[in-house]
């Protein structure tokens, strides 16, 4: 598309190419992959706030997004794999593993907090490559590969901190330099007109912004575009495969990381058995957000809208005083409407193009 | 057709005569019916005070399904009930997600939070949030020793190495040389404290068997391994109620004479009290947990009271035997004990 010319008022005598057809704003929005969501999250939203007397006020919007945002700032990520056609069951532990080991290193050596911050940093970041090495060196699918990750990270999870620590838990770390400014950054809260809101929230929205960016301004975004959607035929056009998949693994690997070092800095000791089940929350953000579960499309905003939807609804349980016997069912109906909701306008946006 | 039709017919009058029989001939035991008339006995009554109808919400780190937090619900309802209280209640397994819930309250401006300390970190800041909106904390169950240091209230609960420790002397006293402890969670402090406390003060030898809770048939041939391939091992200690029965069924297939004994109660586990089958039980009384989480909230918004002088206030353990299980079993079928 050319921004410099305008378009040619569409007129019904002249035949154009329907290919350079501009495309009403209307109809471009109809067309993007995070609509659908959107419209499920202003329908969870509006159903709390009419069902739930204290949904409204900003200390409960103030938790709702936390929640969201421990969520997002994995959903994320996940989703710019799952559009690259790859699943990750790891990711659910690997924020544990990244917490563990970032703990661990800064007590075990008696180091500032900051060098088992980017200690664990590389590790994660080695887990993640890992995963895409594997992946891409041999044969067996990405949902396998990953789920012996996962298996073998919960082992060492708890075998690794019951072997250096002799307990289920790490020490406290709280006591060592360090360990404020690193708090600062990962685990702090920003009061706003006397509501407080988590600096998870800011770390989601950045995340938000960088990946929208790498998948619609930059060549790498259109290699994930095309790696999801058709592998051999993005090889044959010459798009590295190989690079591209494992630096989804490895984006995958730092979301973790900043969500265990937040885990980490807001509760200074880790409980190793931890993040199990994780992983299948995220992929449904990213599934409620518009990723096709396939591969080749989505968007990293739908995907931290799913992840809004899944805040709202689980906290909104919560404020709505309903039995929390019910809590997965109406989840499951939540879920459900959304996604249903996000396909429908998907394929009435699709219908009118 | 005319055949289908007579076929239909005789299956519709086997169905009738089934129903009649089954409406006639009703079982003069158990069933639908015993439960409503346990129901109808321990009745729900009225408020029996006219303080305002304050709302105290109780987040636990309970997953999904927890036969033993029915019953601590159960002492918190009827509490409330009594005290003229409107009574919350949420539960998430996951640390980060128990504090959220409880923001949620905090959020909801509710008048007391009641939570657990199964992850005591991971709940300090939760706590210092309430204490910042001015809503009075207890702490229950787990979190004995951070339960001041985070601001509460008092704490109710059991404290796990006490719990263990009483085992270990009702091994001593049974005569006991070679016991296992089936830790069924990897990663729960509690459960550790337990067996450890135990092997403090049993005289004998004490092994930890680490399980996967969530798996039955892996609970039962893990220990079922174990006791054949030690015969020497003579008693069996579960950390919780449901996994009494799968060690009882180990001990049978594998030829073992081990004595099972359990932490927590339920049906079952009176079941086999009475008939023999368990040796005893370690009971922390989880009905008391919630009645009395309630009851002393709302003695501390009435009359600013506070039980226990900063001290936990210990429901456990109480060691059950063969000698109070028919009364047990009564009161856990009604859902208390």
């Amino acid at each position: 598309m050319t921004a410099t010319a305008p378009a040619p008022a569409p007129s019904p005598d002249t035949k154009t190419d329907e290919r350079l057809l501009k495309a009403s704003p209307l109809k471009k929005l109809m067309g993007r992959p995070e609509l659908g969501s959107v419209v499920g999250a202003i329908a969870v939203f509006v159903f709390f706030t009419v069902t739930a007397d204290s949904f409204l006020q900003a200390t409960s919007l103030a938790t709702v997004l936390y929640a969201a945002s421990t969520l997002g700032i994995m959903a994320v990520p996940v989703a710019l794999l799952m559009i690259g056609g790859e699943f990750d069951l790891s990711a659910g532990v690997m924020v544990t593993t990244s917490a563990l080991i970032s703990s661990m290193f800064s007590y075990q050596m008696t180091a500032n907090v900051w060098v088992g911050v980017l200690v664990s940093l590389l590790v994660t970041l080695a887990i993640g490559v890992f995963n895409g090495v594997m992946l891409t060196r041999t044969d067996p699918p990405s949902f396998i590969i990953t789920l012996g990750t996962f298996l073998m990270l919960t082992g060492m999870n708890l075998g690794f901190t019951k072997l250096i620590s002799g307990t289920v838990s790490t020490k406290s770390i709280a006591d060592m330099e360090g360990f404020t400014s690193a708090k600062d950054v990962f685990a702090s809260t920003i009061t706003i007109g006397g509501v407080d809101f988590k600096i998870t929230i800011l770390w989601w929205l950045g995340l938000i912004a960088v990946a929208t960016w790498i998948l619609l301004r930059t060549r790498v975004g259109n290699w994930i575009f095309a790696v999801g959607g058709g592998e051999d035929a993005a090889r044959a056009v010459g798009v590295p495969v190989a690079a591209t998949k494992i630096g989804l693994y490895m984006g995958v690997a730092f979301g973790a990381w900043i969500s265990g070092q937040h885990l980490l800095f807001s509760y200074d000791v880790v409980q190793s058995g931890e993040g199990v089940g994780n992983e299948l929350i995220y992929i449904i953000a990213a599934v409620i957000g518009g990723c096709l579960i396939t591969g080749g499309y989505g968007s990293a905003v739908g995907a931290a809208v799913g992840a809004l939807i899944f805040g709202m609804v689980s906290k909104g349980i919560v404020f709505a005083e309903w039995n929390p016997d019910w809590f997965k069912f109406f989840l499951g109906v939540m879920l459900l409407l959304a996604t249903l909701l996000n396909h429908w306008v998907r394929k009435r946006a699709e219908a009118t193009k | 057709m005319a055949r289908v039709q007579t076929g239909v017919r005789a299956v519709g009058a086997v169905l009738v005569a089934v129903l009649g029989v089954s409406l006639a001939g009703c079982s003069s035991t158990g069933g639908k019916r015993a439960e409503d008339a346990r129901k109808a006995a321990t009745a729900q009554g009225e408020a029996a005070v006219n303080t305002p109808n304050w709302t105290f919400g109780m987040v636990t780190h309970s997953g999904d399904g927890d036969t033993f937090w029915d019953i601590v619900q159960s002492g918190a309802k009827q509490a409330a009930v009594k005290d003229n209280i409107k009574f919350l209640y949420a539960h998430n397994a996951e640390a980060q997600q128990q504090a959220q819930l409880v923001d949620s309250y905090i959020d909801k401006k509710v008048d007391g939070i009641i939570v657990t300390l199964a992850k005591p970190a991971a709940m300090k800041g939760a706590l210092a949030r309430a204490k910042k909106a001015g809503i009075p904390v207890i702490t229950v169950n787990s979190g004995s020793a951070e339960s001041k240091e985070f601001g509460a209230l008092t704490h109710i609960g059991q404290d796990e190495t006490i719990a263990g420790e009483a085992v270990g002397e009702e091994l001593n006293k049974r005569g006991k040389k070679k016991a296992l402890c089936i830790l069924h969670e990897q990663g729960n402090v509690g459960h550790e404290q337990r067996c450890e406390g135990a092997k403090k003060t049993f005289d004998g030898k004490m092994q930890n068997l680490y399980v996967t809770g969530t798996n039955m048939p892996d609970v039962q041939s893990s220990i079922e391994a174990r006791l054949q391939s030690d015969k020497s091992i003579d008693s069996v200690v579960t950390l919780g109620a449901p996994f009494a029965d799968t060690a009882v069924k180990a001990a049978d297939s594998a030829g073992s004479k081990a004595e099972v004994a359990t932490f927590d109660l339920n049906e079952k586990v009176a079941a086999g009290l009475k008939d023999g089958t368990l040796g005893f039980a370690v009971d922390q009384q989880p009905y008391l947990q919630g009645y009395e989480a309630v009851d002393l909230l709302w003695l501390y918004k009435y009359n600013d009271d506070v039980l226990g002088g900063g001290k936990p206030v210990l429901t456990g353990p109480q060691i059950v035997t063969k000698d109070q299980a028919a009364k047990l079993e009564e009161y856990a079928k009604r859902g208390t004990r």
